[in-house]
């Protein structure tokens, strides 16, 4: 299964109102590799994340997960891959310990309480587990949301943005985060406005493809 | 299959601990159903026989109208701040997170109905066999309710006025279950007996238990795109 473990896009078109956003795209992405989607506003960075996700149908064109449509695969590759938007998924009248251990276990995971509570510490948010999410900060509500990083298995992250509103200290743990996980041959896909520097630190062995989408 | 009994657990006490926390909005609609139904004695003038005529109906009425109320409330919050994208998403089947919403709807919305019911039909002279037909009918019709009313919720996402919209697209749907339900009662009093209408509420939650967890799943998926 390992060496199957290939996202695969081909050809793929987006259309949104009656706007062509992009056409023609066609990447791979293979074990241990960062793919950074870059474009000015409005491009379909989103779009293409979240018809990677399979929350969008692409117009044309297909997405493979080891050779097989992810539209046959459904459960199968989400089992496989964790999708973190710019909506973070935090309720805001749940605790963020609450708000983590429901979606690391509608994912699929069995983390401990222990291992939640200790998720959160690595975002640096030791002490606050209990409080509810709408007293917590913008930036700590996105740490919350970066937490299930920590405790999620899958292989493939399709993450929108995922250092906006962090913190100095934040990025360097999320950067630890992904380098660690291509280090195990994990897979991210991830649309950043932050400097390039961000991504070098992540991964110097210049394993970082880039794309280019124009509005 | 545990796994599923696990799924449905977790979203049923997640949307059950919202609730608890967001309790303005369940008493908002359990008032709304009592005063509705308290009205129309003061209404239609306290004659006896009157009152009862149209006890059933009106709380039925009342009932299928409370649930309209909280049914906007099934999907929008999560669809505003990202959990329901991420429901999309999960190697579960969605039909059984959407099974955990309606459930979890339904304990809160329709459960509380059916409690009250009695106290309220008190109100219209019923008798006790009345009393029980009544709630025993509402025990049944009120889950079709929840779980025809997802479809509908999870259609008019994000779709501005969605509230209006989603109850012209359900109440339809649910004249059925407002006949037979308001009917088990009249029929019980007139001595013909609910057996008939009763069942035929059962087959309707049967029904729905099994279609509309798929339907509503579909129409997410095409809400979210």
């Amino acid at each position: 299964m390992a060496n199957t473990a290939v996202l695969d896009v081909s050809n793929l078109e987006c259309v949104r109102g009656d706007r062509r956003l992009f056409a023609g795209i066609s990447f791979s992405v293979k074990p241990g590799e960062l793919l950074h989607v870059q474009g000015p506003n409005g491009s379909g960075k989103t779009s293409l994340l979240r018809m990677i996700c399979g929350l969008v149908l692409p117009v044309q064109g297909d997405i493979f997960w080891g050779g097989e449509s992810i539209r046959g695969l459904r459960e199968d590759y989400f089992k496989e891959m964790t999708y973190l938007g710019h909506l973070s998924g935090i309720k805001e009248d749940l605790t963020a310990l609450e708000n983590l251990d429901i979606l690391s276990r509608l994912a699929g995971g069995d983390a401990t309480e222990d291992a939640v509570v200790a998720a959160l510490g690595q975002m640096g948010l030791a002490g606050r587990e209990d409080l509810p999410a709408k007293v917590l900060s913008q930036g700590q509500k996105r740490r919350v949301a970066l937490a299930r990083l920590v405790l999620c298995r899958t292989r493939l992250w399709i993450l929108d943005e995922p250092f906006t509103a962090l913190d100095v200290a934040a990025i360097a743990v999320v950067q630890a985060l992904l380098s660690q996980h291509l280090h195990n041959g994990g897979m991210i896909i991830l649309t950043t406005h932050q400097d390039l520097g961000v991504l070098s630190e992540v991964s110097p062995a210049g394993a970082v493809q880039r794309l280019q989408l124009n509005s | 299959m545990s796994s599923l009994v696990a799924t449905l657990r977790c979203v049923v006490m997640r949307d059950l601990t919202l609730a608890m926390r967001r309790r303005a909005d369940v008493l908002a609609t359990l008032f709304f159903f009592v005063i509705v139904v308290s009205l129309f004695p003061l209404g239609v003038g306290p004659e006896m026989a009157t009152l009862r005529i149209i006890g059933p109906g009106v709380v039925w009425v009342a009932a299928l109208l409370a649930s309209m109320l909280a049914l906007e409330r099934m999907f929008a919050a999560d669809y505003g701040d990202g959990t329901l994208e991420q429901m999309l998403i999960t190697p579960q089947p969605l039909a059984v997170l959407v099974l955990g919403k309606a459930l979890a709807h339904w304990l809160v919305s329709g459960l509380p109905l059916v409690l009250m019911a009695p106290l309220l039909g008190i109100q219209y002279g019923l008798p006790a066999q009345g009393l029980w037909i009544l709630m025993l009918s509402l025990l049944l019709g009120t889950p079709v309710l929840s779980l025809v009313g997802a479809i509908g919720a999870a259609l008019t996402l994000g779709v501005r006025g969605g509230g209006v919209l989603v109850s012209l697209l359900v109440l339809p749907l649910t004249i059925p279950v407002l006949i037979f339900g308001a009917g088990a009662v009249d029929a019980s009093l007139s001595g013909l007996g609910a057996q008939a209408h009763l069942s035929l509420l059962g087959a309707f939650l049967l029904g729905a238990l099994i279609l509309a967890p798929w339907a509503t799943s579909a129409a997410l998926r095409i809400s979210m795109e």
